[in-house]
């Protein structure tokens, strides 16, 4: 009955989020908090400056936004958290993160939108501005948890991500997985994986910002403050750091920034498979309606229907190769979203009409309970 | 003793329903269960509607949200035309009778308790009426134990209250064993 000593405890998903944070060794967060993602700065508040870390309440979002990336460029590991009308405005600066290169964690509490839309309706509505939010042909990583324990789990792999591979990675929660409480076992410090980001191995007079030492085509990242002096845009820049308007180095730069995600994939890339061996219809969700689906599967098997399940934690880069491999030996696949379809064309492009697709789109503030899928399970079969 | 229970409990903002809902999934999970405890509220608190839901189980638990409740805990009348209809045939569901009149549910076993009142009269203050409630719902389907939610509500409740929050949650017992000998 000791809750401390098996390390269980009730919490909400905001704040294993903000408790994932502090386990992958986040030390700076700024942020201006929005609903429903408000948890996540007030646990932070208060837990950042019991480890030596910095919190700072911005004057607006992309404040807060440029605030991570100035903090993570001196060494500090740092995350802001948002919703809908908060991400839109973050997203020139993440623009600036992905091109310089700047590790940092952006959290997205996704309510119901377009615009203030409804602050406390659950939705999953900015996935497509994950991927095209900001301007240009830029890779990104979207992860979206399914669970408090997974809350937790993913913001400390956000991190490791985000540090090995020099890029934003968001945090793709809905108010339903933010805002409920469930069961979580705090893991052990030790239990988990923590990715410190290489630094320079040369003298500052050695230093190439921007030149990758290894196949990874990652460059080691000095922290500002530690006498390494490096010149930090959003041009595209040669590996001095400093602008060109060559074609051929805006070419290579590019590349690069795409090639070194594309070399990540195996690390990147995360799905989990439930009842496919077997299965005629597949069910591709993410995030809270991963739940419903899970239900869906259950209550269908039960009656004798062959349904499993794809769920997807990394959303983008998207998980074609997993989904192309079921797409084979399935008959048909339906993609429950809280939108009104955005990962179901994806999931259409990706299969490339070898079965028919078909989506089940809400966006009105709730969840897709586990009956509208099984009425498509009847229908489809 | 049924392996799931899903549970709603229906009111106001202010009447500490969302609280109550945390307590219980709390009291669960000292027991060792699985819990799910999720909430919807206006961009209003305290006067609006509000809604808390717990799954309390052996296994772990999928979907999230009630569906058809095994038992039901109204505290207004608003929230009991509301969920009403949404119990389950075997269900339970509890009224407070010091708000919800003239309420004839159409199925489920039906229990009317006089919880605020209970809470303001009784214990002294209307402020522990989801203490008081939990009580009720604890004696009458021992969904968790009474040491596991005794636990929970002490680790919840500010210091200085645990006294009336101890004779709450007595209040709640003792009328809910009324209720059902009376019956």
């Amino acid at each position: 009955m000791n809750v401390t000593s098996i390390n269980a405890r009730l919490m909400q998903g905001n704040q294993a989020c903000a408790e994932g944070a502090i386990y992958a060794g986040a030390r700076f967060y700024a942020g201006y908090p929005i609903t429903p993602s408000t948890e996540i700065a007030e646990v932070l508040a208060e837990r950042l400056p019991q480890v030596g870390g910095k919190f700072i309440q911005m004057e607006d979002e992309i404040a807060s936004m440029a605030a991570i990336v100035g903090a993570s460029l001196t060494g500090a590991k740092s995350m802001t958290a948002t919703s809908g009308p908060g991400f839109s405005l973050k997203q020139e600066n993440l623009g600036y993160a992905v091109l310089s290169e700047v590790p940092c964690v952006v959290v997205n509490v996704q309510r119901l939108g377009p615009s203030t839309g409804g602050p406390t309706a659950p939705s999953q509505g900015d996935i497509m501005q994950a991927r095209w939010g900001t301007h240009g042909d830029h890779p990104i990583i979207a992860v979206s948890p399914s669970s408090v324990q997974e809350c937790f789990e993913l913001t400390v792999k956000a991190f490791n991500l985000s540090e090995r591979f020099r890029i934003p990675v968001l945090m793709m929660l809905d108010e339903v997985i933010g805002h409920m409480r469930e069961r979580i076992v705090i893991p052990a410090p030790g239990e988990l994986d923590i990715f410190e980001r290489k630094t320079p191995e040369v003298a500052p007079s050695q230093y190439v910002p921007y030149e990758p030492q290894d196949d990874s085509l990652v460059p080691p990242m000095a922290n500002f403050g530690e006498g390494y002096r490096y010149h930090v845009t959003g041009l595209l820049h040669d590996d001095t750091g400093f602008p060109s308007n060559s074609p051929a180095v805006m070419g290579a730069h590019q590349d690069r920034l795409h090639e070194k995600i594309r070399r990540g994939l195996n690390e990147i890339i995360m799905v989990e498979e439930a009842e496919t061996e077997d299965a005629d219809v597949l069910l591709v969700a993410f995030g809270c309606m991963a739940r419903s689906a899970a239900r869906a599967v259950k209550e269908a098997r039960a009656k004798g229907q062959k349904v499993g399940m794809l769920r997807l934690i990394t959303i983008w880069p998207f998980p074609e190769e997993a989904l192309r491999q079921l797409a084979e030996k399935v008959k048909a696949i339906i993609v429950p979203e809280m939108n009104l379809g955005q990962v179901v064309d994806v999931v259409k492009s990706a299969v490339e009409g070898k079965v028919p697709v078909y989506g089940i789109c809400q966006a009105d503030g709730e969840i897709i309970p586990p009956e509208r899928i099984l009425e498509k399970i009847e229908e489809v079969l | 003793m049924r392996d799931s229970w899903e549970i709603r409990l229906g009111g106001s903002g202010g009447q500490g329903l969302i609280t109550g809902g945390i307590i219980l999934a709390e009291a669960a999970i000292l027991e060792g269960k699985q819990a799910v405890q999720s909430q919807s509220y206006g961009p209003e608190s305290r006067g609006g509607s509000s809604k808390a839901e717990v799954i309390i189980s052996k296994e772990s638990i999928d979907y999230m949200k009630v569906r058809a409740a095994d038992l039901l805990l109204v505290m207004s009348p608003e929230a009991a035309k509301k969920y009403v209809d949404d119990v389950k045939e075997e269900g339970i569901i509890i009224l407070d009778s010091t708000y919800v009149k003239d309420c004839e549910p159409k199925k489920g076993k039906v229990y009317k308790v006089d919880i605020s009142r209970i809470a303001r009269q009784d214990v002294g203050r209307e402020v522990v009426a989801n203490i008081v409630a939990l009580g009720v719902i604890v004696g009458l389907t021992g969904v968790v134990s009474r040491e596991a939610l005794e636990k929970a509500i002490l680790a919840r409740v500010p210091k200085g209250t645990e006294e009336m929050n101890k004779k709450a949650l007595a209040a709640g017992f003792q009328a809910i064993k009324s209720a059902v000998s009376a019956a």
